[in-house]
């Protein structure tokens, strides 16, 4: 029992020694632990507030500090790169955002086809070995203009194609289309995610519009009215259209100097017209209806049949420039390639 | 008409960088503060923004220029400031006749204002008073300790502010020796008594340490004056978490006493009839037999 005695007394010395970690409180602090925040409910103490200002503010900051600590100290820890870190929930004081929360961008039109057909986009390499210059040109960015000056030093000029026109200002402009149609699509696909309407024809706003913009807008708000601009008076200096490019030109007829022969013989022309009619046969489409008829019905065949078999098809009487992949060893004359030897032949699949 | 014309991509890649770290997030960065004085500014408070600058470094910009601004009158310069410097937290300081030492807080939703309260600073006693001291960027411990902080509906918005303001970076785990630094707020009736103290833990008896305190500043009494509070909509509205940011239960997921994790996986039905297994020459149907197979099929 001597032993016993002993370890009470030393745990008793202990405790003397260390001040306690223990708070009492009339009601308990409600805490957030996620934010590391305490809230203390109870009454101050407005007298000792008054006398021993800082040092009351003290006492109470430790107490509540204390029994936040002690709440911390009994969360589940964790080691994080050689330390050891307490893990906190989350916060339960909700506090309002920044910025209010990202929405999904829209899809360009491109975008949107893409999803639909199952369109995915493919990885490609940076650059591409080029035989003509032994080297790898990068598909776009730095050093692609340069190696591609050098490739194109000399430009072919294609059989049917004008000899005195500049072929390399006629790449120039191509490439310079290439450029402003992609801006110009890309304008649209942010008009269309901002929902901003855009007007079809006429009138781009832009920060100086020239006199011929000009001249189109005051004819285009000339002819805006529901008469297209019958009554409109005209405006001082205003000048006279050359053409009316936006209204189309209105026929006038006039129904009084019509004699009865003309009249008679415009209506026979009607009725003949339209009892006339007679069945065009389209041939080519006639044949790919068949076509399109037979592949359904093997394909059709081919889903109820469980085994899987081999690709064999019928022999059909169809011509083979309707067919493709079709096992006719006929040899193709329509398109052969003229301009540049390197395929032979051009489009579908290769025969030997 | 709508113009297109300011519809600009940017050039650099360094601008196409700031743009998109402007741009909304779902799990949000630090909110800034932006320090700024009134027409005049007294000591007082220039010694309050240039410490209460101190302790939210590194997210907050200082700007010692003079504006001609009354908050609560007019406050698009606010937001301009706030806006030209990605900030959503402001400091306003200045002092005049009508209202000296007047301190306002605030904050911005979408860069507009959401509330902002105005103190009216009583008394003040800076850092350089206090011999204590604490590394940059601890994050606070925040205390608030009076009835009223509850009782009273304006001190509960305003307790919300100041958590905000104060609060630093959202953590998910936190390293219990470096809990350096707690802020205390305390209401009384007519005072608001903010006080900030260095931790200093101390060996106990039991397996929780002894907290001590330290006094480090600023020590600040305010008196709360004006205040302006979001309409329960838009405060609704910037409480709002992301579809993203709310964490879905895991399912069939268990972990084990001995801590091994154990999945439950659901397979459909696999045909093994119809499977596709190697191709060879051998096993392939000559022209004939299919044409067997095929006819039989029609006839069936």
């Amino acid at each position: 029992m001597d032993i016993l005695e002993d370890i009470l007394q030393k745990e008793a010395k202990k405790s003397e020694k260390y001040k306690t970690t223990d708070v009492e409180k009339n009601v308990e602090l409600e805490l957030d632990l996620g934010n590391l925040l305490a809230l203390d409910t109870n009454d101050l103490n407005l007298q000792e507030l008054k006398s021993h200002k800082e040092k009351y503010l003290l006492n109470l900051a430790r107490d509540n500090t204390q029994l936040l600590l002690n709440k911390l100290w009994d969360l589940p820890s964790e080691r994080r790169e050689d330390i050891v870190v307490a893990k906190l929930p989350a916060g339960t004081l909700r506090l309002p955002r920044e910025k209010p929360c990202p929405k999904p961008k829209p899809l360009t039109k491109w975008q949107e086809y893409a999803l639909e057909k199952g369109i995915k986009k493919k990885k490609k390499t940076n650059a591409v070995w080029d035989d003509i210059v032994q080297k790898w040109i990068p598909r776009f960015g730095y050093k692609k203009a340069e190696l591609e000056r050098q490739k194109d030093w000399v430009l072919e000029v294609p059989g049917n194609a004008d000899p005195m026109e500049d072929q390399f200002a006629k790449k120039a402009e191509k490439k310079k289309e290439k450029v402003s149609k992609n801006e110009f699509q890309r304008l649209r696909n942010i008009a269309k995610a901002k929902k901003i309407k855009v007007p079809k024809e006429g009138l781009p706003s832009v920060a100086n519009p020239s006199s011929d913009l000009l001249n189109t807008a005051a004819k285009v708000a000339r002819v805006s009215t529901a008469s297209l601009g019958k009554f409109q008076p005209k405006l001082p200096k205003e000048k006279t259209l050359k053409e009316n490019v936006i209204a189309p030109k209105r026929v006038k007829r006039d129904h009084s100097k019509i004699s009865s022969i003309d009249e008679k013989s415009s209506h026979l022309k009607i009725i003949d017209s339209i009892l006339g009619k007679k069945p065009k046969l389209d041939i080519e489409k006639a044949v790919n209806r068949q076509v399109f008829q037979e592949q359904h019905e093997r394909s059709e065949e081919k889903k109820t049949q469980k085994s899987k078999g081999g690709k064999k098809r019928r022999k059909t009487s169809i011509p083979s420039k309707a067919r493709k992949g079709g096992k006719i060893s006929k040899p193709r004359v329509g398109k052969v390639n003229t301009k540049k030897g390197k395929g032979g032949v051009g489009g579908g699949r290769k025969r030997r | 008409m709508p113009s297109l014309q300011r519809v600009q991509k940017p050039t650099t890649r360094k601008g196409k960088k700031i743009l998109l770290a402007k741009e909304p997030k779902v799990f949000e960065d630090v909110k800034k503060k932006l320090f700024l004085t009134g027409r005049k500014a007294s000591e007082v408070l220039r010694n309050c923004s240039k410490d209460l600058y101190k302790l939210s470094k590194p997210h907050a910009v200082i700007l010692s220029r003079k504006n001609d601004i009354l908050p609560f009158e007019n406050i698009v310069p606010v937001e301009n400031l706030c806006r030209n410097n990605d900030a959503s937290l402001f400091f306003f300081s200045t002092t005049n006749k009508k209202r000296p030492n007047s301190l306002t807080i605030g904050r911005l939703f979408d860069g507009r204002l959401l509330d902002m309260v105005e103190f009216c600073i009583n008394d003040y006693k800076s850092f350089d008073q206090f011999t204590a001291s604490i590394p940059a960027e601890t994050k606070p411990c925040l205390v608030f300790s009076g009835e009223l902080w509850e009782q009273s509906q304006e001190l509960a918005k305003v307790k919300s502010l100041l958590v905000d303001v104060f609060r630093g970076e959202v953590i998910d785990a936190v390293r219990l020796q470096g809990l350096e630094h707690v802020i205390m707020f305390t209401a009384t009736n007519d005072n608001i008594l903010m006080r900030s103290y260095q931790i200093q833990l101390k060996k106990s008896s039991t397996k929780l340490p002894r907290v001590e305190l330290e006094d480090l500043g600023p020590h600040i009494d305010m008196v709360l004056k004006r205040t302006k509070f979001a309409s329960e909509d838009l405060m609704k509205r910037a409480c709002r978490t992301p579809q993203e940011a709310k964490s879905k239960p895991k399912k069939n997921v268990s972990k084990d006493a001995l801590g091994t994790t154990h999945g439950r996986i659901h397979m459909g039905k696999q045909k093994v009839g119809t499977i596709q297994t190697r191709k060879m020459k051998g096993l392939k149907k000559t022209a004939a037999e299919k044409r067997v197979a095929r006819k039989s099929k029609k006839a069936n």
